[in-house]
């Protein structure tokens, strides 16, 4: 059967253009205009999904972004699958498919519904109290409850879509497009200010456009007509912009406001592709106007959550805006007169009103009036203390409500209805605004928290400052605008203004009913089913503060953070605690204000874009030549270079065999390169490095050692002369960063009485390392006017040169131990500079190598690598390097700590080579040193840092920082693995050349 | 004689409507004096108490809270617990507390939901490899159940990883630690308070401490916004706050105050069964009974105690999320939430004596003390009932930045090479 | 995210500093001289205030400057940035 509720037709749904989804397999219709729930609610269906703990059948309750209830799965099984989405904020387009959520086999019949049955022994936090036997059962029960928790499925695939993000800076910004957001505005942008309006919904105009038209009038016209003039108007505005479709999720410190722009999802699945999603926009604004309205409460009674309950406003807002309504037998409950209006509008469009049951004794109000005139019934002092129908409400009783509030009287009445809309009074919307940091005021009169302190330049007006009185509204923003803004005068300061006051009021948090509350189910968090009861169950056991009643009862933790019963919870607090609500304060409304995808706050950061990679002049040459790639700090390296299907390992060999016996070849470009200049140069070197610097001669290179205030090693690298007044520092490649800031720091905030200057040049230069016996050679053809002699040009110095005119450094400077050069040379000729040394390298078969063989040729002649022999624990002196800490030197950085007792300890890790008892085995990186196999618990010593097979020594050799190691030579030790035992011997650290004599060969 | 908790007393009280449900704890008024005052009543102070009643036979036990219990970094932590850390002292610490948890609901007769679903540590690089094999074999040899996975492994421990090597951040390798797993943060305050309560240990809420009272080199008593508390014995477990009790007995720490925040997304239903922590990427995410993705983000640069961080901390999180597992680039974050975590240079907490006499400190847990709670409750109960540390807390001392014997957790300082 | 008023270049936005710690620390001129104990309340022991607290910030992805910078850690509204070098306010 597919109903049609359409009535007389909304100017907001286009008719002529009908729209075919999918509910839960079904083919539906709807308009273009309809939301997803509208459209549902058109078609008479009101059971959408079922509530996460008891399974109870839910309908649709609201008609914006706080419903509670109606979340379905949309596009289920496809790629752009979302969960938990917000029927009533999907708009339809042709093929969309929803199906209801947390339910088996299906919405209509849910295995799960027997949690129902089963409730009584389920109350607030039953799982604290149980599921503990036997104790090796949890994850077993575990495993039941998290299965039937969750609400809608992850998606499963790779989001098909884009998202993106905009930096907006404007004037003033203005959240929420309903009458006061307009006119604020309107007036701010007309006085010269950029100014941002932005709005959740697809139109503007918020509540104004289809409330209060008959009693509401602006200038003599209904405010509905009167609104849509200033909302044509709001286009010819040079500088205002407008953001519908937009949601601020957060508005943090210094009015940073995060806001979410939606672009596609109400196109069809066609029209998505290529397109941006949703904009992520990071608002910074100078003033902020927080226009965001408030939200109808509903009223907690027995069993108050069946589909067909529904708020009174979303009746109407579906009867005015959607052209639905939503029963056939239209009830309404409520504490204030804004159901009465909501009846009024569903008589006038011929919809049947049955009755309105008010909680207040009477009320004289025009409107009030207006419905007794057309003759609906109204039960004055009554109260509904128990709902019927389980898949859709089909009638209510009512009974008689004492005058305290507290019981009820008299008889029951039971009438027959399938829609029952509930009208509680109204609360401001203030989570942005505290979200802020904003402080609230409780107004004990009318049961609301109102902004109070304003930590920003921001103001809230309208209804989200309480502020309900259409007349009182207009008033108060003129006199508010003029003084934010600082203007002389807003141009609605003279209109004339019809509304009607509210004449009487009452309030109960929660309704009695003529059940003990024990027997009762007065939902006041719908989506998670914490009741009234479970509140009152959590104050019996001792859970006082608001945020303790909140986590024990899951209290609005639900995906709508219990915007529609956060304030009930705590009036029933209040009342069960005998507090006042003021004293008792709020929970913390946490960012953001409604769920924000994870692909909006990410937008184009991802895949290459995540951490861009930066990649050396020579990269492409890398690649077109095979090489496999190692990830270093942000850089991509030349890990090996595999020739014809080699593994690893006989790549690496092959390549350390070379660089020794002929000639090899390493990018260096990526370590730090900073460049020092100033008279104070040199001194300021002595303080960073452990060791002197004052005497190194111009053109000479230096290794040099950095601590940590801490003496712990932090850096290293080789720094040359290259100027009276000017020093050339490299450091490791994933330290440059960190070393030049640290620098930076000393000399601005230490010693800005150092004339020094440091400038980063690591992307400036490209650095080819060309080392081995043959290097010498090689070198001469690229550059013949160098003359390469050791007495000109001896290891550890530096010569500028050029290459085809193009001007170069180079270093004589070895981490290999082989005759060694190091030509550094502008960025952009980095590949040509390659290019060249791999021809003229040709006939020395010239190997380019990698990290890998960096590595294992360092190690050989036991050169540590900051990072990988060290963590951040090690002094030099454990490093067995003293010869680098200067004795001599009054200070340097770090050098006080190490002199204190724990650092100056005999018996701390230091660093030794290992050499197998089988030369052929390959030591694991990270294996743990032991000298007693037959302990407990076991002593670990320390650990192997470096491990190679050395096919210069034939032999496996390794690095490692042990316990008292230094004084260990020639020591036995064991290496205890998962599967076998390892015996080694402690070794001097320097496997290869210990003479130094092939720097010079 | 409190209600005992079990699935029979659920449906007993099930027949009276739940009506006779007593309190989990009182709240009482301070007295005039303590034998022991503990500042601070989140899960490591309310277990301190709930140890020196149990184990150390003190009855006359305060709790003093400013706010309510189990409000601050207790209940805003993301749950995980595990002890497979590399240095021989925190591995004793932490692995101390983890076989406290694997009896904790029973022993307490509270479920705190300790869900030994495994803990998995990736590696992005080749140093990131050797470190997590280096604390592999370093647990092993300590007797922690942790094991050293391979890519493939990884992909078939949690599925819905992206180990393509491809993507920016590789998967190369990682560790396992089966017992480890998550808990009910806020059941570990409730459950600690209970015990504690009923063994005759006074819970005060709403009562901030404004002075600490000396005499000479000994503490008298503190001040409080509820009057003035006598007591011999002062045990600070206050977490972001320590530095400001420290200030007010005229003592500096080795601490910074930072904002640590976290989100959870929307409930979906079960899509990861495990932890999965990702140092080199700060991305930690696993998922909570209920549903919701539990993802933890890093820490802002700056002191701030407003429980609030800056949103490029929470930017820089979901993109590494999102790079490691693309299939959420839809889910929804629901909240995100700031806490104030104490942090040391070196990493590790502090559980020590001060130089005052009678004035204990428990802090210094960074961004991972909930693992401990029940063993640092343990451990300091002992150096508080003793006055002295126990062995395993022995290495946590303050004299540590004096004399240079940090337990650098840090681990590899920056990646190098 | 704060909006930060670099002494050198005016108002940016958070993301492009770097905190640096507490101010007003010097580095001692001669450590050797220092026992143990003081050098470890130089190196580590932090006033770590909640209230008004003095600190150092770097423009790091700006002019690189460090400056100082006064600003309530409880609500962290910033009161004040000065040059380095320059006097501290004294509230």
């Amino acid at each position: 059967m597919s109903a049609n509720l359409r009535v007389k037709s909304s100017e907001y749904i286009d008719e002529t253009h009908r729209v075919s989804f999918k509910f839960n397999g079904k083919t539906y219709y709807g308009f273009k205009g309809d939301t997803l729930a509208s459209a549902l609610l058109a078609n008479d269906v009101h059971l959408v999904g079922r509530s996460f703990k008891y399974h109870r059948p839910r309908g649709i309750m609201t008609a914006g972004s706080e419903e509670p209830n109606a979340i379905v799965q949309v596009n289920d099984k496809t790629n752009r699958t979302e969960p938990n989405v917000r029927a009533t904020e999907v708009e339809i387009y042709e093929g969309l498919e929803a199906s209801s959520q947390n339910c088996w086999p299906n919405v209509n019949f849910d295995i799960g519904g027997i949690n129902n049955l089963i409730s009584p022994f389920l109350p607030a936090g039953f799982y604290y109290k149980t599921f503990m036997w036997p104790a090796s059962f949890w994850e077993k029960y575990e495993f039941f409850i998290r299965h039937s928790a969750g609400l809608g499925k992850s998606p499963s695939e790779k989001d098909p879509d884009i998202y993106d993000h905009r930096n907006i800076h404007c004037d003033v910004l203005v959240v929420g497009a309903g009458i006061s957001g307009i006119l604020a505005a309107k007036n701010a942008a007309k006085n010269n200010f950029k100014t941002l309006l932005i709005d959740e919904k697809n139109e503007l105009g918020g509540a104004t456009i289809y409330q209060n038209k008959e009693f509401n009038k602006i200038d003599n016209q209904s405010s509905s007509d009167w609104i849509k003039k200033e909302i044509n108007g709001l286009k010819n505005i040079s500088n205002l912009e407008i953001k519908t479709r937009t949601s601020v999720a957060a508005y943090h410190g210094y009015n940073y406001l995060l806001a979410r722009e939606n672009l596609t999802d109400h196109l069809e699945n066609k029209d998505k592709d290529n397109k941006v999603r949703q904009r992520l926009l990071k608002i910074r604004a100078k003033k902020v106007i927080l226009a965001t309205g408030a939200l109808e409460r509903p009223l907690i009674f027995n069993n108050n959550d069946r589909p067909g309950i529904m708020l009174s406003t979303a009746v109407k807002k579906y009867a005015d805006f959607f052209g639905v309504k939503c029963g056939k037998k239209n009830v309404f409950f409520t504490n204030n007169d804004s159901a009465y209006e909501s009846a009024l509008c569903l008589y006038n469009k011929g919809i049947k009103v049955d009755a309105i049951i008010d909680i207040r004794n009477n009320s004289n109000s025009k409107i009030v009036k207006a419905v007794k005139q057309v003759g609906i019934q109204i039960y004055w002092s009554h109260t509904v203390v128990d709902t019927n129908g389980y898949r859709r409400l089909n009638n209510i009783s009512i009974m008689k409500l004492s005058n305290d509030g507290m019981t009820v009287t008299g008889n029951r009445i039971n009438i027959s209805c399938d829609c029952l809309g509930v009208a509680g009074g109204w609360t401001p919307a203030v989570h942005l605004f505290t979200q802020s940091g904003g402080k609230l005021k409780f107004d004990e009169d009318n049961n609301l928290f109102l902004p109070n302190k304003y930590p920003s330049d921001q103001i809230s007006v309208g209804s989200c400052n309480g502020n309900f009185n259409l007349n009182e509204i207009m008033k108060e923003l003129s006199i508010k605008l003029k003084e934010f803004l600082k203007i002389n005068q807003t141009d609605f300061d003279n209109i004339v203004i019809e509304s009607e006051e509210e004449t009487s009021k009452r309030n109960i948090w929660l309704l009695p009913s003529d059940k003990a509350i024990g027997k009762t189910k007065p939902f006041v968090d719908y989506q998670n089913d914490a009741t009234a009861k479970d509140i009152k169950l959590a104050l019996r056991e001792g859970f006082r503060s608001i945020e303790h009643v909140k986590r024990y009862t899951t209290t609005g933790m639900g995906t709508d953070q219990g915007k529609l019963g956060n304030m009930h919870a705590l009036g029933i607090i209040a009342d069960t605690a005998g507090v006042k609500m003021g004293e008792l304060g709020t929970t913390t409304f946490r960012p953001p204000y409604t769920p924000l995808t994870f692909g909006t706050i990410v937008g184009r950061n991802v895949g290459e874009f995540f951490d861009v990679f930066r990649r050396t002049a020579m990269n492409n040459w890398h690649i077109e030549n095979k090489a496999e790639f190692e990830n270093v700090g942000q850089w991509k390296r030349g890990w090996y270079y595999p020739i014809n299907g080699e593994t690893m390992h006989q790549a690496v060999q092959r390549e350390s065999k070379a660089a020794r016996e002929s000639a090899g070849i390493l990018d260096a470009s990526t370590l730090g390169k900073i460049d020092i200049q100033g008279s104070d140069a040199s001194e300021f070197l002595n303080r960073v490095y452990t060791n002197a610097w004052s005497k190194l001669a111009i053109g000479k290179c230096r290794y040099g050692l950095m601590l940590n205030e801490d003496g712990m090693v932090y850096d290293d690298g080789v720094t040359t002369r290259l100027g009276e007044n000017h020093y050339l520092m490299t450091t490791t490649t994933g330290g440059a960063a960190n070393v030049l800031g640290k620098l930076e720091d000393y000399l601005q905030t230490e010693w800005p009485e150092l004339d020094v200057y440091l400038t980063s040049v690591t992307d400036h230069y490209a650095t080819a390392s060309v080392c081995g016996p043959n290097s010498k050679k090689i070198l001469k053809k690229i550059i013949p006017d160098l003359d390469l002699s050791d007495e000109n040009f001896p290891h550890m110095s530096f010569k500028e040169a050029k290459i085809n005119n193009i001007k170069c450094r180079v270093m004589r400077i070895s981490f290999t131990g082989e005759h060694s050069y190091e030509v550094n040379i502008q960025a952009s000729f980095g590949k040509a500079l390659w290019e060249k040394c791999i021809e003229a390298g040709k006939e020395f078969n010239i190997t380019p190598y990698g990290t890998e063989t960096m590595h294992l040729l360092r190690a050989e002649k036991g050169f540590i690598i900051v990072g990988q022999d060290t963590d951040g624990t090690m002094t030099p002196i454990d490093l067995q390097m003293d010869w680098i800490v200067s004795k001599k030197k009054y200070d340097f950085i770090g050098k006080r700590s190490l002199y204190r007792s724990d650092t100056m300890r005999e018996d701390r890790k230091q660093l030794v080579g290992l050499l197998t008892d089988d030369p052929n085995i390959i030591l694991e990186e990270g294996a743990q040193i032991v000298s007693e196999l037959n302990q407990n618990p076991i002593q670990m010593l320390g650990h192997i840092t470096s491990s190679y097979f050395s096919p210069n020594l034939n032999k496996s050799i390794a690095l490692a920082v042990v316990r008292g190691g230094k004084d260990m030579m020639g020591k036995k030790l064991f290496i205890p693995m998962e599967d076998k035992t390892i015996s080694v011997t402690v070794a001097n650290p320097v496997f290869f050349d210990e003479e130094n004599k092939r720097l010079n060969a | 004689m409190k209600n005992k908790y079990s699935v029979f007393s659920l449906i007993k009280n099930a027949f009276s409507d739940h009506e006779n449900w007593q309190r989990a704890w009182k709240d009482p008024s301070p007295k005039k004096e303590y034998d022991t005052v503990i500042v601070g009543g989140g899960g490591h102070g309310l277990a301190t108490a709930y140890y020196l009643a149990k184990k150390h036979n003190m009855k006359n036990i305060a709790v003093v809270e400013k706010g309510w219990i189990g409000g601050g970094n207790t209940g805003r932590n993301t749950t995980i617990i595990r002890s497979n850390y590399l240095w021989d002292a925190s591995a004793g610490l932490y692995d101390h507390a983890l076989k406290i948890w694997e009896g904790l609901s029973q022993e307490l007769n509270y479920n705190v939901m300790f869900s030994q679903r495994g803990v998995m540590n990736l590696a992005h690089n080749l140093q990131d490899v050797r470190d997590l094999k280096r604390r592999t074999h370093a647990n092993r040899l300590n007797g922690i159940d942790a094991v050293y996975l391979n890519t493939d492994e990884v992909k078939k421990f949690c599925p819905i990883i992206n180990t393509s090597p491809d993507i920016r951040y590789p998967v190369l390798g990682g560790t396992l630690q089966r017992r480890a797993g998550t808990a009910r943060h806020d059941a570990v305050a409730w459950g600690y308070a209970r015990g504690a309560d009923e063994m005759g240990v006074d819970i005060i809420q709403n009562c901030e401490v404004i002075g600490i009272k000396r005499n000479g080199d000994a503490v008298e008593g503190i001040e409080t916004t509820r009057g003035f508390i006598k007591t011999k014995k002062i045990g600070v477990v206050a977490a972001g706050h320590s530095s400001v009790i420290a200030n007010m007995a005229g003592l500096r720490l080795p601490l910074e105050s930072k904002p640590l925040q976290a989100l959870v997304s929307e409930p979906v239903k079960p899509i990861i069964d495990t932890v999965v922590m990702s140092n080199a990427v700060h991305a930690y995410v696993s998922q909570s009974d209920k549903g919701e993705l539990v993802i933890g983000a890093g820490t802002d640069d700056y002191v701030s105690y407003t429980q609030k961080g800056s949103h490029q901390i929470v930017e820089g999180t979901l993109n590494a999320i999102l790079e490691l597992y693309p299939i959420f680039s839809r889910m929804r974050m629901l909240r995100q939430w700031g806490g104030i975590v104490d942090i040391c240079p070196d990493a590790s907490p502090i559980l020590s004596k001060t130089s005052i006499k009678g004035l204990y400190f428990n802090c210094g847990w960074g961004t991972g003390g909930f693992k401990a709670t029940p063993g640092s409750g343990d451990l300091f109960a002992h150096t508080i009932a003793n006055d002295e540390p126990h062995k395993l807390n022995a290495a946590f001392n303050l004299n540590r930045f004096v004399s240079g014997d940090l337990v650098d957790e840090h681990g590899a300082a920056a990646v190098a090479h | 995210m704060f909006v930060i008023n670099c002494p050198y270049c005016g108002e940016r936005d958070q993301q492009e500093f770097k905190a640096g710690g507490e101010a007003h620390i010097e580095r001692p001129k001669q450590p050797t001289e220092l026992s143990d104990d003081e050098w470890a309340e130089y190196l580590f022991m932090r006033k770590n205030i909640k209230g008004v607290q003095f600190e150092r910030w770097n423009h790091a992805h700006g002019c690189r400057k460090w400056f100082n910078m006064v600003r309530d850690t409880s609500n962290d509204e910033i009161k004040l940035v000065y040059k380095m070098g320059e006097k501290p306010p004294l509230e």
